[in-house]
């Protein structure tokens, strides 16, 4: 007689998480959490723009634990995130305030304060370099050492500029009639990580919501809505920045509604961010069947640097200010509720799960439709597309 | 750096606001209250939602059971249970009647549950209508309408092209005379059991980030047509190979040796404790 499982699914799953500690550790070498920071910035910033949690130290540690899976190094620090109480809003940051180590401008060559290279990959061969495998502390430490030589005296590569000193390329277009001027809007945001969303959504709660989408996610739609889903024009990138914010919060022992000012306000750190505003060329009806194009504003922001996703970011966002149920990535409701790799992830992998219960119950269904007496009706020539069925 | 987790792993603000959403869901029977679903160290659509009700009411002296999909022992229950044990130390139980908390992933406890047992149920897709109407934004307009034309016509598709309704787990019920609901995908076996249970049955949706509620003795009717009443799987002639049971839920199982098909308690617990009846005497 076969055997059948009442008892001892526990000890198979102890069994199962061992057999995973064994995997990360067979080789007999384990990754050093500091090794991570130091080796794996790219992944620390995309684990902790999904996860919307900026700790490059936590991020290290997920990102060992889930032997590399950005999937499972965002879910365990989303988990640890939903656990931290949340005791301030920080202030309302202007974006000129960034310490800025990379920004460039593919709207004008010339622009004030001129375009800054940084640190990217756009400007690489993609060749794999074999001598990776040979490199050591040591080489590394020699070619810093002759790199800093090298540029001392000169206007260091690590040098960011100062806060405030760079005009944003968007006021020079605004400056010159090309864009509207728009009231500066201080209503509070809504926090979507505390309220449910709830459609139609407002601007704050989209913007919250693509920023910690999945990479690749808001990537795909994005390029979706370049290539041809949506009316958009081609849109332009005014302005990529990547660099520092300060963050600050208003003085706990200062009431709000006597009015606090900057002078109040305590530093708590800085984070980093990307932050893109693209201009998208659209058709401004003006009467009579006549229209113009204006410009429009999409806008991106992602902790650390993740250019691709600011990017693909800001062209969602205009794509969502002007819904269109004909195109998936003009309905929020497609866009905003599949774009979070948690939730993604999560429910593509309950498919795992057993359904012996649902599956059971389909199964009831499929016999007692093919037996039915009353099937005469199904022979009829209705074209109605298959049933939708409960089985989740 | 040092693992510092709260009580049940929220903090309690964050339980606070759960329980609030769970006492406005007891409140509007049926109606699917949103609430700011956090993220938990099991995935979504793992019974996220379930778990998070279940960690915004369990005290220390509570005695707590999962089910997966009628399995104590199931990889999900297992994990719940491990979750749970671990932030809270509270005791956890297979038997059904020494639980006075119990989080079921798609089946509701063959033996009839009493008014001090709370059944959290997990919830994978808590709108009816989803499978007519794809926007949250329409569904919830229709709910307020009480428009659940959708939910009839999808059944009367369903005898169109098969003869029969032909809906699985998961049946849409109707809740007090008001909100259609989905009772989450529990066999239409278990749908009866729903209405006028003397347990408080609370749904949780985490990915979906809704709860609502069954309070205790509420009329809940499954949605049917007169000359196409609501039916159950159909378990006549069925044995449990184990325990003897008839007229439960069943798995369905294959003897490796002879290949012949048989049948078990789908709910474990109910199996064993008959089987233990059985030796004692």
């Amino acid at each position: 007689m076969g055997y059948v499982a009442i008892k001892g699914g526990t000890a198979a799953i102890e069994a199962s998480i061992a057999r995973l500690a064994y995997e990360r550790t067979k080789g007999g070498t384990v990754l050093d959490v500091d090794r991570v920071l130091g080796g794996m910035r790219a992944l620390i910033d995309q684990v902790m723009s999904e996860s919307s949690l900026y700790s490059e130290e936590v991020a290290a540690i997920c990102i060992k634990q889930a032997e590399g899976s950005p999937e499972e190094a965002v879910f365990t620090m989303r988990a640890f995130r939903s656990t931290l109480p949340r005791k301030h809003y920080s202030n309302v940051v202007e974006s000129d305030s960034m310490r800025v180590e990379r920004r460039i401008s593919a709207t004008f060559k010339d622009i004030p304060g001129g375009q800054i290279l940084g640190a990217s990959y756009d400007y690489v061969h993609r060749l794999v370099d074999f001598a990776m495998s040979e490199e050591t502390d040591q080489s590394a430490t020699e070619w810093l050492t002759a790199w800093h030589d090298a540029t001392s005296g000169t206007p260091s590569a690590t040098a960011s500029a100062e806060p405030g000193r760079l005009p944003k390329v968007l006021d020079y277009l605004r400056d010159r009639g090309l864009m509207k001027r728009v009231e500066v809007d201080h209503t509070e945001p809504k926090d979507v990580t505390k309220e449910a969303l709830s459609f139609p959504t407002s601007r704050s709660e989209r913007l919250q919501v693509l920023t910690r989408g999945q990479t690749g996610t808001v990537t795909s739609l994005g390029y979706a809505s370049l290539r041809g889903y949506g009316p958009l024009l081609h849109p332009t990138v005014a302005e990529l920045r990547v660099g520092y914010l300060p963050i600050t919060i208003a003085d706990p022992f200062v009431d709000e509604a006597d009015g606090t000012d900057d002078e109040d306000a305590y530093y708590i750190g800085e984070v980093k961010v990307t932050e893109v505003e693209s201009v998208v060329p659209v058709a401004a009806p003006r009467g009579e069947g006549r229209s113009e194009i204006e410009f429009d504003i999409g806008y991106g922001i992602c902790l650390g640097q993740n250019e691709t996703k600011a990017i693909a970011m800001s062209l969602l966002d205009q794509c969502l200010q002007h819904p269109d149920p004909a195109f998936p990535t003009h309905d929020e409701e497609f866009v905003l509720l599949h774009i979070d790799s948690v939730e993604a992830t999560g429910f593509i992998s309950h498919l795992k799960l057993p359904h012996y219960v649902t599956f059971q119950s389909n199964l009831d269904s499929v016999r007692r439709s093919r037996n039915s007496k009353q099937a005469s009706l199904a022979d009829r020539d209705v074209d109605l597309p298959p049933a939708p069925g409960g089985g989740v | 750096m040092k693992s510092l987790y709260n009580y049940a792993f929220f903090d309690e603000g964050s339980k606070r606001e759960i329980r609030r959403a769970s006492l406005k869901a007891i409140a509007i029977p049926g109606y699917q209250v949103p609430f700011a679903s956090r993220e938990m160290p099991i995935a979504r659509g793992w019974g996220t939602g379930g778990l998070q009700v279940t960690l915004s009411l369990i005290g220390k002296s509570d005695v707590l059971k999962v089910i997966d999909q009628g399995a104590d022992e199931s990889v999900n229950a297992v994990n719940i249970k491990k979750l749970v044990g671990k932030t809270t130390g509270v005791e956890t139980t297979e038997e059904t009647e020494r639980a006075t908390l119990i989080q079921s992933r798609h089946r509701i406890p063959e033996t009839p549950l009493r008014e001090d047992q709370v059944l959290v149920l997990q919830v994978p897709i808590p709108e009816p209508l989803r499978f007519v109407e794809p926007s949250e934004e329409t569904t919830k307009r229709l709910h307020a309408e009480a428009d659940y034309s959708g939910a009839y016509l999808l059944l009367f598709e369903q005898i169109m092209r098969y003869g029969r309704v032909s809906t699985g787990a998961d049946h849409p019920v109707e809740v007090r005379d008001r909100y259609v609901m989905a009772p989450s995908p529990i066999p239409r076996f278990d749908n009866p059991k729903m209405d006028h249970s003397s347990a408080l049955i609370l749904l949780g949706a985490g990915r979906e980030k809704k709860i609502y509620a069954v309070p205790p003795y509420t009329r809940v009717v499954s949605l049917d047509f007169e000359d196409h009443p609501f039916e159950i799987e159909d378990v006549t002639g069925r044995v449990c190979r184990q325990c003897g049971a008839v007229d439960v839920y069943f798995d369905e199982l294959v003897d490796e040796e002879t290949g012949e098909t048989f049948f078990q308690c789908n709910d474990t617990s109910y199996c064993l404790a008959r089987m233990n009846a059985e030796a004692d005497r």
